[in-house]
């Protein structure tokens, strides 16, 4: 499984991660940040889509999401 | 997601992608959607990967990219404008050992400072130029530039680019490729993911020519500016992939080690 963490305090609400997202599960929340941007957010419920193709991160100009990817399980001996 | 979580990895998991150590945490001064922060995050990934950070003099330009300095964490010098390749060939010739790059945009590289980029690349000083066009000048308030394109609005041609009068915008990548110092020169395009991964893979080589002493290497990224085009980031986004790139070719257009020449143009260098 993989997921995505947003630095709410670093986006921009560009919405451009929600361009290009395979799944589409980025969208804009309600919440504001202190900047006064609209911040980009995945669900709880949809995280479970994500998968780790980065691509939201690759184009995020703010650099305000990391990526995390499930280690492949190992194959059985 | 809280800072907690962030910090706190899930066992089993691993981080596939962070901000890259020569970047600085700190909200950069650029609008919603502008792309320089894509550039800036591939060049510091770029210096990591390459391992340059200790070695690496970065010459900064005048307009949006003069604060590189703030988000790149290497020695930096701020150049006058148009003439961060006269900087940074004293830069290069003073220390030979050093990784010079200079990051310019369209109105310093291609109006104000286009003699100097011009003789740089034809004496092929050992240096890498990223040039971030989105054919206007966005610090000073949207005005024309010479890339802007044909028919497009802004602040100094109110009805639009109009050839007669104003020319054609300058392909700068295709004027490069003909002077003689210029070992690798490449257009990329910043508006979708997989042109960012190309585009980062031509800067990579732009680098790799310098590191490997074999003359001038020349990046261009096609870039949005959604607050001068006055719109949307997507929809500026969706201009750069519509009008953009017809107009500016993406790919290669000169590669001395593709191209088996070179060491030709070397002779009595380094």
């Amino acid at each position: 499984m993989s997921r995505i963490t947003v630095s709410e305090e670093r986006c921009k609400g560009c919405l451009l991660c929600t361009l290009v997202c395979p799944v589409e599960i980025i969208r804009q929340s309600d919440r504001i940040n202190q900047n006064g941007y609209k911040v980009a957010e995945v669900l709880a419920e949809d995280m479970a889509k994500c998968t780790g193709c980065a691509s939201c991160a690759t184009i995020c100009p703010d650099v305000a999401i990391e990526v995390w990817r499930s280690k492949k399980p190992k194959k059985a001996a | 997601m809280t800072k907690a979580q962030q910090a706190a990895p899930v066992a089993g998991e691993e981080l596939v992608f962070s901000r890259p150590a020569s970047m600085v945490d700190r909200a950069t001064h650029y609008c919603p959607g502008c792309h320089h922060g894509i550039a800036h995050r591939m060049v510091a990934e770029l210096i990591d990967e390459l391992g340059l950070k200790e070695r690496t003099i970065a010459v900064s330009s005048i307009g949006c990219s003069v604060f590189l300095y703030n988000y790149i964490d290497v020695d930096a010098v701020e150049a006058p404008h148009g003439r961060a390749p006269a900087v940074a060939t004293g830069v290069k010739r003073a220390r030979p050992d050093k990784f010079v790059f200079t990051y310019q945009g369209d109105g310093d590289l291609a109006s104000i400072g286009m003699a100097e980029i011009m003789h740089a690349a034809n004496r092929g000083e050992r240096m890498s130029v990223i040039f971030v066009n989105n054919t206007v000048y966005g610090m000073t308030g949207g005005q024309m530039a010479p890339t802007t394109l044909i028919g497009q609005k802004t602040t100094t041609c109110p009805g639009g680019r109009c050839k007669d009068t104003e020319g054609s915008p300058i392909r700068m990548s295709e004027i490069i490729a003909q002077l003689g110092g210029v070992a690798f020169c490449a257009r990329g395009s910043l508006d979708s993911v997989k042109n960012i991964r190309q585009a980062k893979k031509y800067m990579r080589q732009a680098f790799e020519v310098q590191t490997k002493g074999q003359g001038f290497g020349f990046v261009e990224l096609l870039a949005g500016c959604p607050t001068n085009w006055r719109v949307s980031a997507i929809a500026a986004n969706k201009r750069i992939t519509d009008e953009m790139i017809p107009y500016f070719p993406l790919g290669v257009y000169k590669d001395i080690e593709a191209d088996g020449t070179c060491g030709s143009l070397i002779q009595g260098g380094e």
